[in-house]
């Protein structure tokens, strides 16, 4: 990720973001200006005007000049603000012709992607450099926003109705994803990478299915998938209980279920839960689990069996 | 000369005189008139914007309701708003037994537009005509025709709440104008209650087209 | 009668509970608010301090996610609608209002009883509230999350739903009495600033709170009954739900700052003891952002998805709003050239708001650009922002009026020493805890998040402990505020030297405020013709 320190905005890592930050600083310097001659004035005044045994102050209560000037003053300020702000917005909202069209689905509690070519990622939007990126998004339950700060980008998104935005990066790097719009629990952890690479490592990375390395150990694989398809969002991997139950140790073992009936845990439990997760809720457990089907190949569920049973040994196989 | 020991026991400690009072309660009671036309107006504004969005089913959904009894309750709540000004002029000409007759007939009325309420309500309960995940008629083409009940029971369900306070008023009205709180002098209360029942008048006026009578 | 506490006055008299209970008296009335309002504020705040407190580690502190959820909710609405908004117009504009305009009470001494019991009913269901599940929607109840969480969305919403009617009687009230109780002679150009400040709050709350009222009727609805308004599924928008709730409350927030504004006329102009500059322009700024307010509500959902031709209005709008305020700030600023500058706690207070609202309406600029919102909206920068509007511009012209009027209301004076000490940590220890905000904001730190990314924790620890300075002054206040109704110097009729009819009376009133109606010779603010006579102990007299 990068964390770059800054001070006040993040670096500029989008077309739009020096425009924006231009606009920003000049807001800032001319309030900074207005807000000094308030404090400086006020502050002279005190100093200046300590009571004293005169009697009585002067009655001016009125300056024509002065209160044309410092409403002329702010209005013009603001007129220009307001115009250079719309157009900038306008910007951001005119996506150009050629954009790359990418599918955004916000779900709680994680980011799902489709390209245009079937493949289909959680949490990771892999971009190319210098390319206009075209994000057609919505919701599958409550409303979320899709927010990358170093691109300067953001816009709800809604449940049955699709939202557009659309971004340029002009940086490689790996830049955070926020969700934006409180959607509950684990609002704070919606968190996903923008990763923008060079046009040929994108097209070259669209040709593999956007695998993560499926030439790895299945249980090396599937740790790397545990942490890509957001699965310790919920599950956390330290075996404490969160939203749902740890996988630590878990496999070959009987658990209890919502329904008052037992099940062993074994390869198509593990399967079922990860394609229909409604149908056998462990007791003690909201049935909030997502599904995944669609969002996961078959191949990548045999993988992320193998790692849950490797968490049996006690070992966690090392991952990135 | 005002003779102060003639102080009209009615006026409040806080007031010069009796004009200052009358009027202070004329703009208070406006005022409050306007906050319920806010509050009502957040309902119209919702559903203009529904029926905007499903104009087939505010057709479809309509015809469901019975515009005889609507008229029929316009029409009484008509009469109870002139008997209510005849209220007040029987109190401004002293005719103690007249306000009260006419502030009866009044209650009355408002009493039959309740109970035709009842049964039209009765009625819709019996078709499944009901609010969101009440509704179970099969009548409606359309996807979602649960909305123009929703909205209708909204709307009358509030206005009806309404008619109730308004009878409580009416009824507390009555009770002080047995015990001779009123005179030509003083009439304000049952004035506040006119201009208060008006108004609930008027909202079922433009309730009842845009329920019964569009299309 | 000059330095004592006067015998005889609306405290003492009518004796008994029952005196209390069933007061038509304005004072009490406004003492009664006091008492409650300040435990609102307490409650609030210890939620603040709970929620600043997890937030110094992206880790788990005390609390898990779903109770930091509820505790960041249940702060906000504690103080928006038990604290912030009733705060001014019920404490100090009940007790001042009548006194200023030279009337002996409100126009409906009743009405303002049953606003105040009905305050006590909202405030009890808010309560039950909290102790059957609490909220976690966030003080805004956004749909459809509030339509699908297991929380007591129902009786919160409720809550604030008869909360807002206590709000419509008050501001009736004030309208009323404004328009028809004014001392002979006192035409509107001669009231004094605070009720114009309260006349601009009244209009809204007697226009605006209505359909917050039908708005959460809405969203109660659709919790019990499922009418599908907000649901998508069903036919609904959820973005409906959205531009309903901020018609009233963007106005809602001018209710909060306008009677602020109103004090801080008095407070400067009392303590510069010279004539306010610019009468009418702040008068009339009163009224026109009562109804400028009504327009902009859109500028919270620029990226709600709604039609950019409706943002580019808002926005423009928005603006607008803005300049009136600014005005406001430089008239302020004039009236203390040349002025004969008196430094006690009141006026630490109004030179505080002019500071701290100054940033908070310069910071408003960023969020009413287009283009720039798309950063900031939903990050710590609006945290940073409301608070320096709502606390650095509310609470400390409440704080002004507050210390302004305790004399008047108990009769006693405060230890100045110790205010000064309370007002510099407050300062400090707000800077502290919300300045860090507004670069966490810039730097993307999202709002209502209970872990955040490592980088964001220096700046995290340093609000926190921002906050710490900040209670610590409050509790500071509640003691010395608190000692002085019991232990305090007598204050005399007028310790600060105002021309107002409020300092006419003597310190407490009487029950029925004045003897006679007094005379309007002059305008509230006419130091330069006329000489006040101030009782504040001189330092012979303090020993």
């Amino acid at each position: 990720m990068d964390s770059s320190f800054t001070t006040i905005m993040p670096p500029q890592s989008s077309t739009i973001a020096s425009e924006v930050d231009a606009l920003f600083y000049f807001i800032l310097y001319a309030g900074l200006v207005i807000f000094s001659i308030v404090v400086v004035l006020s502050a002279l005044f005190v100093l200046k005007y300590r009571r004293s045994k005169r009697a009585k102050t002067s009655g001016v209560d009125h300056n024509t000049a002065l209160e044309i000037v410092w409403t002329a003053v702010p209005t013009v300020l603001i007129i220009i603000v307001f115009i250079w702000g719309f157009r900038g917005f306008m910007k951001m909202n005119v996506v150009p012709k050629d954009a790359i069209e990418i599918k955004v689905t916000g779900q709680k509690w994680f980011w799902s992607f489709d390209y245009p070519d079937g493949v289909t990622t959680v949490n990771e939007l892999v971009v190319p450099i210098d390319k206009p990126v075209k994000l057609l998004m919505s919701s599958k339950d409550v409303i979320h926003s899709f927010f990358v700060p170093q691109f300067r980008v953001k816009m709800d998104v809604l449940p049955n109705r699709y939202t557009v935005t659309w971004f340029e990066a002009t940086r490689q790097g790996t830049y955070n994803l926020f969700c934006t719009e409180f959607c509950g629990k684990g609002h704070s952890e919606m968190i996903g990478a923008v990763k923008v690479v060079s046009n040929e490592d994108y097209l070259a990375w669209l040709e593999e299915g956007a695998s993560l390395g499926s030439d790895l150990p299945p249980e090396e694989f599937g740790a790397r998938l545990f942490v890509a398809k957001a699965c310790n969002t919920c599950h956390k991997m330290d075996g404490s209980s969160s939203t749902g139950p740890s996988l630590n140790n878990i496999f070959g073992h009987s658990v209890p279920l919502e329904d008052g009936t037992e099940t062993t845990v074994d390869e198509n439990y593990l399967r079922e839960s990860m394609l229909n997760p409604m149908s056998k809720v462990v007791a003690g457990y909201q049935p909030v689990m997502p599904t995944y089907q669609g969002l996961l190949r078959n191949h990548e569920i045999d993988a992320l069996i193998a790692y849950i049973k490797s968490l049996n040994k006690g070992e966690e196989p090392t991952h990135e | 000369m005002h003779d102060p020991s003639a102080t009209p026991h009615h006026l409040e400690h806080h007031f010069a005189d009796v004009e200052q009072q009358r009027e202070s309660a004329k703009l208070g009671m406006w005022i409050f008139l306007l906050t319920e036309v806010l509050l009502f107006g957040g309902l119209f504004v919702a559903y203009s914007i529904y029926r905007a969005w499903n104009p087939d089913i505010f057709h479809n959904a309509h015809v469901h309701l019975d515009v005889t009894l609507g008229a029929l309750n316009t029409v009484v709540l008509i009469i109870s708003s002139v008997t209510m000004a005849l209220a007040i002029r029987s109190m401004q000409l002293d005719l103690k037994r007249a306000t009260l007759i006419n502030l009866g007939i009044t209650l009355a009325l408002a009493l039959v537009f309740l109970i035709v309420k009842y049964f039209e309500y009765s009625h819709k309960i019996h078709l499944g005509q009901l609010p969101g995940k009440f509704y179970s008629f099969e009548g409606v083409a359309g996807s979602n025709p649960h909305i123009f009940f929703s909205i209708y029971f909204l709307m009358t369900g509030l206005h009806g709440i309404h008619i109730l306070g308004g009878m409580a008023t009416i009824g507390w009205i009555m009770w002080r104008t047995t015990r001779d709180h009123f005179s030509p002098e003083y009439y304000t209360p049952i004035e506040m209650t006119g201009l208060y029942w008006h108004l609930v008048d008027l909202i079922w006026i433009f309730l009842f087209p845009l329920f019964y009578l569009i299309g | 009668m000059n330095n004592q506490v006067a015998q005889h006055n609306y405290l003492s008299e009518p004796r008994g509970i029952k005196g209390w209970l069933y007061t038509l008296d304005h004072k009490r009335i406004g003492v009664l608010y006091l008492f409650g309002v300040m435990i609102a504020f307490a409650l609030g705040g210890f939620f603040a301090m709970l929620v600043r407190l997890e937030l110094l580690s992206p880790n788990k502190i005390l609390v898990d996610a779903d109770t930091y959820n509820q505790l960041f909710t249940l702060h906000g609405a504690v103080m928006i609608f038990l604290f912030i908004i009733p705060s001014i117009p019920a404490i100090l504009g009940n007790f001042a209002l009548p006194l200023m305009l030279g009337a002996k009470d409100v126009a409906f001494p009743r009405l303002n009883l049953a606003s105040w019991y009905i305050y006590v009913l909202g405030t009890l269901i808010a309560l039950f509230s909290l102790f059957t599940g609490a909220v976690d929607t966030g003080w805004t109840f956004y749909t459809p999350y509030s339509t699908q969480t297991s929380t007591s969305v129902i009786s919160m919403t409720f809550a604030a739903f008869v909360l807002g009617f206590s709000s419509i009687f008050t501001g009736l009230n004030f309208i009323v009495t404004i328009h028809k109780l004014r001392a002979p002679g006192m035409t509107w150009f001669k009231m004094p600033l605070f009720v114009w400040g309260l006349y601009g709050t009244a209009i809204i709350q007697v226009l605006a709170t209505p359909v917050l009222g039908i708005t959460l009727l809405l969203l109660i609805v659709e919790r019990t009954v499922g009418i599908g308004i907000f649901d998508p599924a069903m036919g609904g928008d959820p973005v409906l739900f959205q531009h309903f709730f901020w018609f009233y409350s963007h106005p809602a927030v001018y209710i909060m700052i306008l009677p602020g504004m109103g004090i801080i006329s008095e407070v400067i102009s009392v303590f510069s003891r010279k004539k306010i500059f610019g009468y009418k322009a702040i008068a009339f700024s009163s009224l026109g952002i009562a109804f400028v307010s009504f327009l902009v509500w859109g500028h919270h959902m620029f990226l709600s998805g709604q039609a950019e031709l409706a943002s580019m209005i808002f926005s423009f709008l928005t603006f607008f709003v803005g300049i009136p305020s600014g005005i406001k700030v430089f008239n302020w600023v004039a009236t203390m050239y040349k002025g004969s500058i008196d430094l006690k706690a009141p006026m630490l207070y109004g030179l505080s708001f002019l500071f701290l609202f100054s940033i908070g309406g310069l910071t408003g600029i960023f969020l009413g650009t287009l283009s720039v919102d798309v950063h900031l909206h939903d990050t710590y920068f609006i945290v940073a922002h409301f608070h320096y509007t709502m606390m650095g511009g509310t609470v400390m012209a409440f704080l002004a009026g507050l210390h302004y009027w305790w004399p008047k209301i108990w009769g006693r004076l405060y230890s100045e020493g110790w205010a000064r000490v309370a007002a510099l940590l407050i300062f400090i220890g707000f800077n502290m805890t919300f300045f860090t905000q507004f670069l966490l904001g810039t730097q993307g730190m999202p709002r209502r998040y209970y872990s955040y990314l490592d980088q964001y924790q220096p700046l995290h620890a340093f609000s926190s402990f921002g906050s710490w300075v900040l209670g610590l002054g409050f509790i500071i206040m509640a003691i010395y505020l608190i000692e002085a109704i019991f232990r305090g110097r007598p204050a005399g009729d007028n310790p600060w030297g105002s021309l107002t009819f409020d300092w006419r009376t003597t310190s407490p009133p009487s029950p029925h405020n004045f003897d006679e109606i007094p005379k309007v010779t002059h305008g509230p603010y006419d130091y330069d013709t006329v000489t006040p006579v101030e009782t504040y102990p001189t330092e012979k007299e303090q020993g």
